[in-house]
């Protein structure tokens, strides 16, 4: 990539964090229902602890991990419904009228997004800290939990963009949210995939990908350095990333029809 | 280093035909040469913008070619962005981004950064009369100012060939009349060549320095403003009866100087004079002998509008919205 289109990405990029930041709701929101579902759940489920098997005595460093995954999610829905208005309002065939390449309208977007999510992410860990959770991984396994909502947040980022891009429609991009969020609740994310009694459940967790993501995010928690599941949730997150971004690019390529 | 090319617009047998719809441009050729303002007039629908869209490479072409700035615009769409700006229907701006951060985007995208960047966002804002409203955010500008902005935005890279589709549409006068003052002084000053679609009348009068007229995505009529007029030659006497018992009276003594044509008010009776000498005093003699007695008489000089008429057998204004309805109720026994 070159040093211009570099810029032109950063200012995408930074035109599309700026553009959430002034909408009150885009910001509050993704920060505070995260939160209120881990509190709930924390509050709610701690009995689980009790259970024979569960990997840790503090059900809220357990469920620490949902709100990166939810975060991410939410950060996505949010930003690309942005984009597919951007789609609809013409502001990308503005954009397309530039001698700016296609693929740095996509990076641009993605960059904001994932910035977006990544702040969100500090705020979540800052949360959890001062709830008492302690990182078994360290320091270093804070800045590799950033790194991980960094790659989470890049492979809902790049299937949102694929939608935005595909319908141009800002429902459809809405539309996407309970689809995430179904995914979000039959995962890993409130019990340990081992001691899901259902076996129907636990099959449908073993073969959905957010359990990788939410478990590789717990491990930096409550394990430490875990390397065969960061490194799972890792791999889940760069394979989604690939999907989405090769569908996104598809997308693109047909969006802008320009010559 | 290739020497500049013209500044000229070139199509020839383009066409845009769409899935499942009909073919929103039929054909069209045309040539602007560099520094004019070239008006392209048409109803609602009648395929200005897909037009505007195939020449500054938005849309590929079904079938035909165009030269835009002398480079090809299916085959070498990235140059011609470089050498066009445009302002295309809808003023496409982010509602949470202020003036200032717009011409900063712009701008990038263009590769303009440093010094050059922040000169020439001053002179934009302060020839479009948005120095004081930069930084304000874009959700709190009126319609004229989202214009005005729109149109700094396709100017910052410098074009030489500027787009601007219908770019006065739902603005208050004192802002289309700023708008055209500034786009007639962009092609006298800088030279820029402007190709202008509207469906106002007045502005391709006003502005353009040739007008082409499209209707059902061809080209029905091409020239001056002044030779467009001239072709149809012949004023038009309109009157209405007041008696509209003596509707076929008033019919039958107008046609004796002229062909009946469409009225422009509710209730009047038009005839296309034959003879371009001016025979009202004839005319009113005779509806006198016959015991007609007017409640309104009215001469009129050629208009666009005249010649738009008597190429599609239909006044412009509201063209557009007839094909709609017809449409509509074409489509309801289907419906039903």
């Amino acid at each position: 990539m070159t040093a211009t289109a570099l810029v032109q990405t950063a200012a995408l990029g930074k035109r599309a964090v700026v553009r959430t930041g002034r909408q009150p709701a885009n910001v509050i929101f993704p920060l505070i229902f995260p939160m209120l579902l881990f509190a709930v759940n924390a509050g709610g489920l701690k009995a689980e602890t009790r259970l024979p098997g569960f990997p840790t005595d503090s059900f809220v460093a357990f469920a620490l991990a949902v709100p990166f995954v939810q975060g991410a999610l939410l950060a996505t829905i949010n930003a690309n419904v942005e984009f597919a208005r951007d789609i609809q309002t013409g502001f990308l065939n503005r954009l397309a009228l530039t001698p700016v390449r296609g693929i740095v309208l996509l990076f641009g977007q993605l960059g904001g997004l994932v910035t977006i999510a990544v702040v969100q992410a500090v705020f979540y860990l800052a949360v959890g800290l001062a709830f008492g959770v302690r990182l078994q991984s360290g320091i270093g396994g804070a800045a590799m939990l950033l790194l991980l909502e960094t790659c989470i947040a890049l492979a809902f980022a790049s299937l949102g963009s694929w939608a935005a891009l595909r319908t141009g429609s800002t429902e459809a991009v809405q539309g996407l949210f309970p689809v995430f969020f179904v995914f979000l609740f039959l995962s890993s994310m409130n019990i340990p995939r081992n001691l899901i009694e259902a076996d129907w459940f636990r099959w449908v967790a073993t073969v959905n990908p957010v359990s990788y993501l939410i478990e590789a995010v717990r491990a930096l928690v409550i394990t430490g350095w875990d390397w065969q599941t960061i490194g799972l949730g890792f791999a889940v997150a760069a394979a989604l990333s690939a999907v989405g971004f090769a569908l996104a690019t598809h997308a693109l390529w047909n969006r802008l029809e320009r010559t | 280093m290739e020497p500049p090319r013209e500044n000229s617009i070139e199509a020839h047998g383009l066409v845009r035909e769409f899935k499942r719809g009909p073919r929103a441009v039929d054909g069209i050729d045309l040539r602007v040469d560099p520094g004019e303002i070239y008006g392209f007039l048409g109803p609602n629908g009648a395929g200005k913008s897909t037009t505007v869209h195939m020449l500054t490479t938005l849309l590929p072409p079904t079938a035909g070619t165009a030269t835009v700035a002398g480079y090809d615009v299916v085959k070498e769409g990235p140059s011609v962005r470089k050498a066009i700006g445009a302002a295309l229907q809808e003023a496409a701006l982010d509602p949470f981004l202020t003036g200032r951060e717009h011409l900063r985007l712009q701008t990038t995208m263009h590769g303009i950064t440093g010094e050059e960047r922040r000169e020439r966002i001053d002179e934009l804002l302060t020839r479009v009369g948005l120095t004081e409203a930069a930084d304000r955010k874009v959700k709190g500008y009126s319609g004229g100012m989202k214009r005005r902005l729109d149109l700094a935005l396709a100017l910052v890279h410098r074009p030489r060939i500027l787009f601007l589709d219908e770019p006065t549409t739902g603005l208050d006068v004192q802002s289309r009349t700023a708008l055209w003052v500034e786009v007639g002084r962009l092609a006298k000053e800088e030279g820029v060549t402007v190709f202008l679609t509207t469906q106002y009348l007045e502005e391709a009068d006003v502005l353009a320095d040739r007008v082409g007229i499209i209707d059902h995505g061809r080209i029905v009529a091409e020239g001056t403003t002044e030779q467009l007029k001239a072709e149809i030659a012949c004023s038009t006497v309109e009157a209405v009866p007041a008696n509209p018992d003596q509707r076929g009276a008033l019919v039958s003594v107008l046609e004796r100087f002229g062909e009946q044509t469409t009225g422009y008010g509710p209730g009047s009776i038009a005839v296309q004079l034959t003879s371009s000498d001016g025979n009202l005093a004839e005319i009113v003699r005779a509806l006198d002998a016959e015991g007609v007695v007017l409640s309104q008489l009215q001469i009129h000089e050629p208009t666009l509008d005249d010649v738009f008429l008597a190429k599609t057998g239909r006044h412009l204004e509201g063209a557009g919205d007839e094909e709609e309805q017809d449409s509509e109720q074409k489509l309801e026994p289907a419906r039903a």
